[in-house]
């Protein structure tokens, strides 16, 4: 089980969060907009590295916020963050 | 019934099934993995298609990967017209594959109970039943009672906390032995001349243009006129390096087992709701599996919660289980799509082929993916049976949405 380190409550058992997939996915402005390659883009296509990956994480059994958190997909290894990155709570 | 000695319907260890060659510099056709899928698109491409200038390259040793680690359940009662026939074709070649390979699968057609725990999902389950029946699949409905007559060691009884309100039942579904299911093929592909080559990874891809040529590999360049891939977990780390998105993510999936028991458990039992599928393998080991966890990950490994929470509800439909022991618990990584299906297919790439996104469900489907991938690869066009799991799926909004029939009971 990994230690997840909440900004707000420190490192806590993986049990306690959710996960969110990848961070920074940011919804077309205007959906109507886009192609349907981009809009597929959007709603299906993520990143799968094996190696450094950027993600959202929320907290559900404790302070129910959502952060971001940089981990290392081949070794789960959750990497020093950066700076004020990892305590954004929303997608920007 | 006299008790029978565990292991004694295990045919004996095979010696030498396939030689390991070195890599060839040049093939027709280069597949790239050697597990479950790869091994049966090799050996349709040489028996449909006559194609035996060909390599399976393998990372590890052949079958070293999902296909030495998934849970072995064989079943087609799948939702949707799309998977039915796919899953179905797959089926009916699992009835005849022992005798087209000449080689113990110990293929078991003892069924598969998929429970049903709420109102919702008994609605949900009748619905696939009747769906299943229109696609020429055999499906029942059953009440508790007749659950508890298939599976006597089931706890049908109403204090469950989820208790069973029925479950369908697929007779023809069942289990095989998967490593065998891998040998058979390797063994058949040896003698045709086809090369099986081992501890040798397929790095990246050599092209012309938007034409792939060949493959690099850990033991150097290795043309192709055509690659055809069948990397399940792998395969993002491939295709990233042609700049090829694809719409998958891995994960880690767990599975475990007993120790070798006496034959308790007489077919096979999938809960979605309560998380768990259980059957017995003809050793004797309680064979569990469950979801995946949560989070993406290569790591061949995950977290003890999410099989503690199996275990639990495997105690909970089963009490006697309470009393066996965990032997030994495993992760593979399985790559898993938005509309849990496949992706069969071409790609933006002339001669690249792929086929992955099988998630936690790939084991069943080996020979109709190995049918099917072939002739894709042979005819440059999907079969029919593929063409609705095209990469082209997630564009035009033409999903083949699985989530109740796969869901975490792949
Ligand atoms: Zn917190």
């Amino acid at each position: 089980m990994m230690l997840i380190p909440c900004p707000w409550c420190g490192p806590r058992n993986e049990i306690e969060f959710h996960y969110g997939g990848q961070a920074d996915v940011r919804c077309p402005a205007d959906p109507q907009a886009v192609s349907d390659e981009d809009w597929a883009t959007f709603l299906f296509f993520r990143d799968n590295p094996k190696g450094v990956f950027t993600e959202r994480w929320s907290h559900v059994a404790g302070c129910r916020r959502w952060f971001t958190v940089r981990r290392d997909t081949d070794s789960n290894r959750v990497l020093p963050s950066e700076g004020t990155q990892q305590a954004r709570t929303v997608t920007t | 019934m006299a008790p029978r000695t565990p292991g004694a319907d295990l045919p004996e260890h095979p010696t030498w099934l396939w030689h390991s060659p070195d890599p060839k510099s040049s093939y027709d056709v280069v597949i790239v993995g050697g597990g479950g899928h790869g091994l049966a698109t090799a050996y349709y491409l040489a028996v449909n298609h006559g194609i035996t200038n060909m390599a399976v390259l393998e990372k590890g040793w052949l079958a070293g990967g999902n296909m030495a680690r998934n849970t072995a359940i064989i079943r087609s009662n799948y939702l949707w017209d799309e998977s039915a026939g796919l899953y179905e074709h797959a089926l009916k070649l699992w009835e005849g594959l022992e005798e087209e390979l000449d080689y113990p699968l110990l293929f078991s057609q003892r069924g598969v109970l998929n429970l049903a725990h709420s109102l919702q999902e008994k609605r949900d389950s009748v619905r696939r039943v009747e769906a299943n029946r229109l696609n020429g699949v055999d499906a029942e409905w059953l009440d508790p009672q007749q659950v508890a007559e298939i599976c006597p060691i089931l706890n049908t009884s109403e204090d469950l906390r989820y208790p069973v309100l029925g479950a369908t039942w697929q007779p023809r579904a069942g289990i095989a032995k998967h490593d065998h299911v891998a040998w058979g093929f390797a063994r058949a592909l040896d003698r045709m001349g086809v090369d099986l080559v081992q501890g040798c990874e397929v790095t990246g891809f050599e092209r012309v243009g938007d034409r792939v040529v060949g493959v690099e590999t850990t033991r150097g360049p290795i043309r192709a006129g055509k690659v055809a891939m069948a990397a399940a977990g792998r395969t993002s780390v491939l295709t990233d390096t042609l700049g090829l998105r694809l719409p998958i993510q891995s994960h880690p999936l767990q599975a475990l087992v007993s120790e070798l028991l006496e034959p308790v458990h007489p077919t096979v039992v999938m809960s979605n709701s309560v998380h768990v599928y259980v059957s017995q393998a003809h050793k004797g080991e309680l064979v569990l599996g469950a979801g995946i966890d949560s989070y993406n990950s290569y790591s061949q490994r995950g977290a003890f919660h999410t099989i503690e929470r199996e275990m639990a509800a495997a105690v909970e439909l089963f009490p006697m289980f309470a009393r066996a022991h965990v032997l030994r618990t495993w992760g593979g990584v399985v790559d898993v799509t938005p509309d849990a299906s496949a992706i069969m297919g071409m790609t933006p790439f002339e001669n690249l082929y792929v086929n992955c996104g099988w998630g936690t469900g790939g084991f069943k489907a080996t020979p109709g993916v190995g049918w099917c991938f072939a002739h894709t690869v042979a005819h440059d066009e999907p079969h029919p049976l593929n063409a609705p799991f095209s990469l082209e799926r997630f564009t035009t909004g033409a999903l083949v949405d699985e989530h109740g029939a796969a869901g975490v009971a792949h």
